[in-house]
């Protein structure tokens, strides 16, 4: 999939994902021991957009299996088309039980879903199981057999094994603590707040018109909130935003007029954004 | 075994030991990622090793110094002799001001060289990290850092630099890091690198002794108690579910099968009545025991939506109750001790803490606090500095409770010595010996009741 490192990073920022040294290296990895890799970070780092980045630079489609309470089986896995199924047992009357039987329950009647398209597929694809952390634990046990030996038992079919390996790519916000063998299974990223000078890359990549200047001094102020110790350091994503907010405004400079007109869109709660006023010495809101 | 093989399994042999699971798959994965990654560039071996060994985030700051001890930047020290001090304070704080992490990281081993070597004789001598440090002093460079970047900058200073004193400050910071791990580095390759990497390397917050945690492992361990706390609601919440489920009904089964002829067609299932638990909890919040109380009462204050009721008191030798001190949404970690301290009234004349009389004060003046529903937790190390136990408090609580746990942050071994009065409790009610946050979020999950 990848040739080097260095490849993984190049083609990665062809699409607009500049990927940090653990980024690029973990990816690389993933792709040659052919192993799940399991992304966990705060929300806004880039984890979700880092699986569709390397889907479009391996040219592989990309299934998405988006996890939330109660996704079971038949949302992830696969379903039997009831409907059809009834339809077949009334539209063929004169033959026998066995007959019907063992034709309702072949390929034709088969819903799949994105676990079992992502296996069954002979063209590259790229699987992502979104926020694994929001499905209940009985979910994990499904996934197990997924990833280890990525292949899928039906019990009328029997196993499904994929012949050509998908990437997948798992994330969590950890919400919810992950079992140690679904861990087990993966490589494990942690991705965090990049370092300022990459930071200032993807402002400056996402923000094509914003200064130079500009762009240091927004992540200067981003890089002091995030060590301020606030219920919710703002991320990637919150940068992103304000970066385009200070354009819209035609801000030039940074001010203490402009910071604190525009926190909010930094900072998600009054409490936050009380703290941080009064950490930047501006005047009271 | 290859030179490499050994140092891969030497690596996971020295996590292992600190606590760190990795099963032989990973370790052969690791190998793997080796050779995909080759030996070139060393910041990706760390990051290849972190993917395929770690399952979490906490573990890296395990990872970390025991990988610079394993794969070293170089051998021994640099090139030339000692430099001079005033001088390669000078390229300090150049490098600080241009923030230039890579010029950082050969001063640190320049420094550690120049001047952290101590003793002569083989076997006594060694390099320290502090003694670089103290005669370095980075933390100087402070204004000299501030005005070289303000100069180099011109004078259009925007809004900016006022951030400036605190970046300079996280960037000493990291090179008082950098200096620690070739200092470590340094003294592995005299020592042997198996013993460094187990002493020489802190344990990850939540196996630090509650007894023995230093300021900044105490903050450290503040910060876990969100995460652990949210673990453990999905844990109890899981339970809670499976013990709702209950049992059949057998006279209601029966009148309903009366319309089917007798015959049980559906089963009826008692009804449960969901009772969130109460929880009492009596923490010693005197000097020696604090830092395990404070977290314990952050972890029971972050864990609030899975009881019906939260009551908090503290003590030393009076009590009081804390619990509106604790209220949701008034989580400031670091001053949580303090303000116990100034808001509630714990002490009467003297300032050691006193198990037979806080427990007697509480029996009496707060007994309608515990009823059928409660548990109490007791958090302390049971040291009543040779007063009363007051056993008979105890006996009245857990009469009334419907279970009472002690929590004891010292080890098993010492209860009994000097004037602990932990085995006289013990007989009464049960008691656990909890020293680190990973024992007591296994205990919390265990004890608390669905």
């Amino acid at each position: 999939m990848f040739t080097s490192v260095d490849d993984v990073a190049a083609r990665l920022a062809e699409t607009g994902y500049l990927a940090s040294p653990a980024v690029a290296t973990t990816v690389f990895l993933a792709g040659r021991l052919g192993k799940p890799l399991l992304v966990e970070g705060p929300a806004g780092v880039g984890k979700t957009e880092l699986a569709k980045a390397v889907a479009q630079v391996a040219g592989a489609r990309l299934v998405r299996l988006q996890c939330y309470e109660g996704v079971d089986e038949s949302r992830a896995l696969y379903e039997w088309n009831h409907a059809k199924q009834l339809l077949r047992i009334s539209a063929g009357r004169d033959e026998s039980w066995d007959e019907t039987r063992t034709d309702i329950f072949s390929e034709e009647f088969l819903l799949p879903r994105p676990l079992l398209t992502a296996i069954r597929g002979d063209e590259p694809t790229v699987l992502l199981i979104d926020e694994t952390d929001k499905a209940d634990v009985e979910m994990e046990g499904l996934l197990l057999e997924v990833l280890s030996d990525f292949q899928i038992t039906v019990p009328e079919l029997g196993t499904v094994t994929a012949t050509r390996r998908p990437f997948v790519v798992l994330t969590s916000n950890a919400g919810r603590e992950l079992s140690e063998a679904l861990r087990r299974r993966c490589l494990f990223l942690h991705i965090g707040f990049p370092e300022e000078e990459l930071e200032r890359r993807i402002v400056r990549l996402k923000v094509p018109g914003l200064g130079a200047a500009l762009a240091e001094s927004v992540v200067r102020v981003v890089g002091a909130l995030r060590a301020m110790d606030l219920r919710k350091a703002p991320s990637v994503a919150e940068t992103v935003d304000w970066a385009r907010t200070l354009l819209a405004l035609g801000a030039g400079t940074l001010d203490e007029t402009v910071v604190r007109d525009t926190l909010g869109v930094i900072l998600k709660h009054q409490d936050d954004i009380q703290k941080a006023a009064a950490k930047l010495d501006l005047d009271a809101l | 075994m290859t030179e490499l093989a050994e140092r891969i399994t030497g690596l996971v042999g020295a996590l292992r030991a600190h606590g760190v699971p990795i099963g032989t798959g990973e370790t052969v994965d690791a190998a793997r990622a080796v050779e995909a990654l080759g030996l070139a560039d060393r910041e990706r071996l760390r990051e290849g090793l972190a993917a395929t060994l770690l399952h979490g985030p906490g573990q890296r700051a395990v990872f970390d110094p025991v990988f610079d001890l394993y794969f070293p930047r170089g051998v021994g020290g640099p090139d030339g002799g000692p430099g001079d001090r005033e001088e390669l304070r000078d390229r300090l704080a150049r490098a600080l001001a241009a923030d230039d992490r890579a010029l950082m990281a050969r001063l640190a081993v320049e420094a550690v060289d120049g001047f952290g070597g101590y003793g002569s004789s083989p076997g006594s001598d060694g390099f320290s990290a502090y003694q670089t440090l103290e005669r370095l002093r980075p933390q100087t460079l402070l204004a000299r850092v501030r005005a070289d970047v303000r100069g180099g900058r011109g004078s259009g200073a925007g809004f900016a630099d006022r951030l400036l004193d605190d970046e300079i400050r996280r960037r000493i910071e990291e090179f008082r890091r950098l200096v620690g791990a070739e200092a470590r580095r340094r003294v592995a390759e005299r020592r042997g690198r198996e013993e460094i990497a187990r002493r020489g390397v802190l344990p990850t917050a939540d196996r630090v002794d509650f007894l023995y945690a230093n300021r900044t492992q105490l903050a450290e361990l503040r910060r876990t108690v969100q995460p652990l706390a949210r673990k453990l609601a999905t844990r109890l919440a899981a339970r809670r579910r499976r013990a709702a489920r209950g049992t059949v009904d057998l006279r209601r089964t029966l009148r309903s099968s009366l319309s089917t002829g007798g015959v049980p067609m559906r089963p009826v299932l008692r009804r449960r009545r969901p009772v969130r638990p109460e929880l009492v909890l009596l923490c010693d919040v005197s000097g020696s025991v604090s830092g395990f109380s404070d977290f314990t009462m952050l972890l029971v204050q972050a864990l609030h939506d899975q009881f019906s009721k939260i009551r908090v008191f503290a003590f030393v030798n009076r009590l009081d109750e804390v619990t509106a001190l604790l209220g949701h949404g008034r989580a400031d970690p670091e001053g949580l001790g303090a303000r116990i301290h100034a808001e509630a009234t714990l002490t009467g004349w003297h300032g050691s803490s006193d198990y037979g009389m806080a427990l007697g004060e509480f029996a009496e003046r707060y007994g309608e606090a515990v009823g059928p529903r409660t548990t109490v937790f007791v958090l302390g190390d049971a040291r009543t500095n040779m007063s009363d136990p007051n056993l008979a408090a105890v006996r009245e609580i857990a009469g009334r409770a419907r279970r009472v746990y002690w929590l004891n942050p010292e080890p098993r071994a010492q209860w009994g010595t000097g004037d602990s009065a932990a085995p006289a409790y013990a007989g009464l009610v049960e008691m656990h010996e909890c020293r680190t946050a990973r024992q007591l979020g296994a205990l919390v999950a265990r004890l608390l009741p669905v």
